[in-house]
């Protein structure tokens, strides 16, 4: 029971870097692998014992997985002998040469490979994904449809079409050359973003925080800066969303309802996590200009690092929005400036910011942006032009718990009446 | 492996762009299929600026009508096959067609079948 356990624990954590060598052992072809990979699983237990677990059960693995996948290979081609049948022009299933044991060094190689494959723009936004949790993470298929909201089969079929991409139009199993290296490397950390977005603030169903989907971004964050040491785009991202990560117990009630982040329990914030994002926030800034990712660590940073909501400085908070529009224009971004200019300078001046927005039209369909006004008014003591926002940002937001969080404010407005 | 670049031609977009950029078209196709003719990787290449036909087989009679069967307003205007290494190599070769910059290049890996 325990040695059965103890496997387990050992393929998933080894799951993604052997399927990662064996990716490239077997000329790019991911079906393959991951065939060979669950044999070699199999074998492993079935014969496996508490005191016969290999002590380097990853070379093992790979071993077996290797064997398995050469075996399958000689029986499609004496099979396709014996058929007499001529060779076409696709090619005959074949093994690198390379008898050497894998070392540290290039499967530290094969999993940066698999990052860019798995996140390669030929892809859909969509299947980069899908690929990249399966793959590089320890999720299934399965969760990673209930993660998404699909069914099954169509997570699985978004998959399957993946691998028959990159197998069909040969896309590369390599990490690109250092010219496009930032280019793709921003294709790659958009996607792991996106996956802590979804995690983190689910656009749609019950539950706010979907746990799974955030904790595998935060780790593809760990795996991109352990891989990329000299890179400083990685340490961005990842202390970003260590530090948003970090409020998760504050950041909804035992119920489920939204809590502020001005009324949040700071007691209930993860210090060490905290801590950590604090320090790759400074690796981030160090060194050059920095990215968007950085800056909006920077901004995390202001709000994790004081004890309480009211010593926020917020002023900082307003120019470092200010440098990220720059950075990275968007209607959100300004939003947000608007409410740290809000805090800094007073109501008025974040309404202004807000009216200029409104007439811009981009964010007509956007729940936050009324919600932002109807919070100002009703700190202007505007409350009947506070509940028609409140009102309009409850008919568009379109997650369960925010609404609920609307009703109860607009609730609270009209217990002031 | 080899791949078909499938060249999109828009007229407006061209049409819109500066003198100078229109001019150097010729010379930039000259360019690009020269380099690829010479290093080896080009393995046909060519364009059609008129004299297309569609035929159309239907209950056993040929139908034949004059130009190409869909109207739009981006058209294929030439193409590229190239044999390349993988799809990254086949981008870069993509990108430097001047088509790229006035309409699109679609890449098509191709699976090839004997010919005899």
């Amino acid at each position: 029971m325990e040695a059965a356990s103890t496997i387990e624990r050992i393929f998933q954590q080894e799951r993604a870097r052997i399927l990662a060598t064996l990716i490239r052992l077997l000329g790019g072809d991911f079906g393959r692998a991951e065939d060979a990979l669950a044999s070699a699983m199999e074998a492993g237990l079935r014969q496996w014992r508490a005191d016969t677990i290999p002590s380097n059960p990853r070379a093992w693995l790979i071993r077996a997985a290797r064997n398995k996948a050469i075996d399958d290979a000689r029986r499609a081609r004496r099979a396709e002998q014996r058929a007499q049948q001529l060779e076409l022009a696709s090619d005959p299933v074949r093994l690198p040469d390379e008898e050497t044991e894998p070392e540290d060094l290039a499967m530290l190689d094969d999993r940066l490979r698999l990052i860019f494959t798995c996140c390669h723009p030929a892809l859909s936004l969509d299947a980069q994904v899908a690929l990249s949790l399966r793959t590089l993470g320890g999720l299934g298929t399965d969760e990673i449809a209930r993660a998404f909201l699909v069914p099954v089969a169509t997570m699985a079929q978004r998959l399957v079409r993946a691998k028959q991409k990159i197998k069909v139009a040969r896309i590369p199993f390599a990490v690109p050359a250092e010219a496009e290296l930032d280019a793709r490397l921003a294709a790659v950390l958009a996607v792991v973003y996106l996956v802590f977005n979804e995690g983190y603030a689910a656009t749609s169903g019950e539950a706010l925080v979907r746990r799974d989907l955030a904790s595998e971004a935060i780790r593809l964050g760990r795996l991109l800066v352990e891989l990329l040491p000299e890179r400083r785009a990685p340490k961005g991202l990842l202390a970003l969303m260590l530090l948003h990560d970090s409020r998760r117990d504050a950041r909804a009630t035992e119920a489920g309802d939204l809590v502020l982040l001005e009324d949040q329990d700071r007691n209930r914030w993860d210090r060490a996590q905290i801590q950590e994002g604090l320090t790759l926030v400074d690796a981030a800034l160090t060194g050059g200009a920095p990215d968007a990712y950085a800056v909006q660590a920077a901004i995390a940073a202001l709000h994790a690092r004081e004890p309480s909501a009211a010593a926020t400085d917020w002023a900082q908070i307003a120019a470092l929005y200010a440098i990220l529009h720059d950075l990275a224009p968007s209607p959100v971004v300004r939003l947000n400036h608007a409410v740290a200019v809000a805090h800094a300078e007073g109501p008025e001046a974040g309404l202004r910011l807000l009216d200029a927005l409104d007439a811009e039209g981009t964010l007509r369909d956007y729940h936050l942006l009324p919600a932002v006004r109807a919070d100002l008014l009703r700190r202007l003591g505007r409350r009947e032009e506070a509940a028609a926002a409140y009102r309009r940002a409850r008919e568009l937001a379109g997650n369960t718990t925010e609404q609920r969080f609307l009703d109860a404010r607009l609730a609270e407005l009209a217990a002031h009446d | 492996m080899q791949y078909l670049l499938l060249i999109y031609n828009d007229d407006a977009k061209m049409a819109a762009a500066a003198k100078a950029e229109q001019e150097a078209v010729g010379k930039d196709y000259r360019e690009v299929t020269g380099s690829l003719i010479q290093n080896g990787q080009m393995r046909a290449t060519g364009t059609w600026p008129s004299g297309i036909t569609t035929v159309r087989v239907s209950d056993g009679k040929t139908l034949t009508t004059d130009g190409p069967f869909a109207e739009a307003r981006e058209a294929v205007g030439g193409f590229c096959l190239i044999d390349v290494a993988d799809l990254d190599a086949a981008v870069k070769i993509a990108e430097r067609i001047p088509g790229a910059k006035f309409g699109r290049v679609e890449i098509r890996p191709v699976t090839a079948y004997p010919a005899k």
